[in-house]
């Protein structure tokens, strides 16, 4: 890279990074609200009833797991192995479809017998937190498809190597952000 | 940049580590009969767990440690705690004051949740 696009790769990273803080402000927001609503369950069933730790601790692992594989796509890259981080990068896809299946399973399951967004304050507040992070990774999907089609066509240029750091830093804080997901919903919301 | 296999590795390892600490913890106080950690302290630990796993990943996968690069990031992280903490901390406290003080006299869904914490 010559010294204006490591000036540009950086500057990018730093702006992103800066994007990201706020992104973790607004996921603040739906985690403060949640916060304040989880006792309205308006008489129906709470997380108690309604969460299963099993499950949603094999969403976590997926998620956890893919964050890991998205980082050897980054350590691949770097040594200028394009097939080996394009393998990576497909692994890291698939991880997370899993998991987004695995979400809108939950959802489905949860609207179906009744415990939609519109059945209580708890409720609202749960598919508004859980599914704005789940948007996130629908557009993260996204991103990786594109990027898969650009590094496979036009290969690891410097361009191409500053927007795959800015997706692997985007994939990480999702897993980040999920954590807090599972602690504060999902566990603290079964005891 | 100097990253290596080594340190996802390592995240990856510890980070499930403190997962499975938290569920385990979670399970156990689910279906035992007596608690071995009372309920406040239980969520303590999990918002623990929850911080050092943060910690352990923004370390081994975002690589922010104690170097000159690294300082930027923490920086920007400082100030978004900062805020997260008034958001977060500042509505529940303000919000759960605000229910209890206008709290009709029969017994409500939160009275019913909650452990008299204005005893």
């Amino acid at each position: 890279m010559t010294t204006t696009e490591n000036h540009h790769s950086e500057n990018a990273y730093f702006g992103f990074w800066l994007y990201l803080m706020t992104d973790l402000i607004s996921f603040s927001a739906l985690f403060a609200v949640f916060a304040v609503l989880r006792y309205n369950t308006a008489g129906g069933s709470g997380g108690e009833e309604l969460f299963s730790l099993p499950f949603a601790l094999t969403e976590t692992f997926i998620l956890l797991f893919s964050s890991f594989i998205c980082g050897l796509v980054l350590v691949s890259a770097q040594q200028n192995k394009i097939k080996a981080a394009l393998s990576y990068l497909g692994l890291t896809f698939c991880l997370g479809l899993s998991f987004l299946g695995m979400e809108i399973w939950e959802f489905s399951k949860l609207i179906g017998e009744g415990n939609g967004p519109s059945k209580s304050a708890f409720l609202s507040s749960f598919f508004a937190l859980v599914g704005a992070h789940g948007l996130h990774i629908v557009v993260g999907l996204l991103w990786l498809l594109v990027l898969f089609t650009v590094l496979s066509k036009k290969g690891l240029s410097s361009k191409n190597f500053s927007n795959l750091r800015r997706f692997v830093l985007f994939w990480h804080f999702l897993d980040l952000v999920w954590i807090f997901i599972f602690s504060f919903v999902y566990l603290i919301g079964k005891i | 940049m100097n990253i290596s296999v080594k340190s996802y590795v390592w995240g990856f390892i510890i980070s499930a580590l403190l997962v499975l600490v938290a569920f385990g913890m979670t399970e156990r106080h689910l279906t035992s009969n007596h608690y071995f950690l009372s309920h406040s302290a239980l969520r303590f630990g999990i918002l623990l767990l929850a911080c050092l796993q943060a910690l352990v990943q923004l370390r081994f996968f975002l690589h922010l440690g104690a170097d000159s690069e690294s300082k930027n990031g923490w920086k920007m992280l400082f100030v978004t705690f900062v805020l997260i903490l008034i958001i977060v901390a500042g509505s529940i406290w303000i919000m759960d004051h605000l229910n209890y003080n206008m709290m009709p006299q029969q017994m409500n869904d939160y009275m019913m949740h909650s452990e008299n914490m204005f005893k």
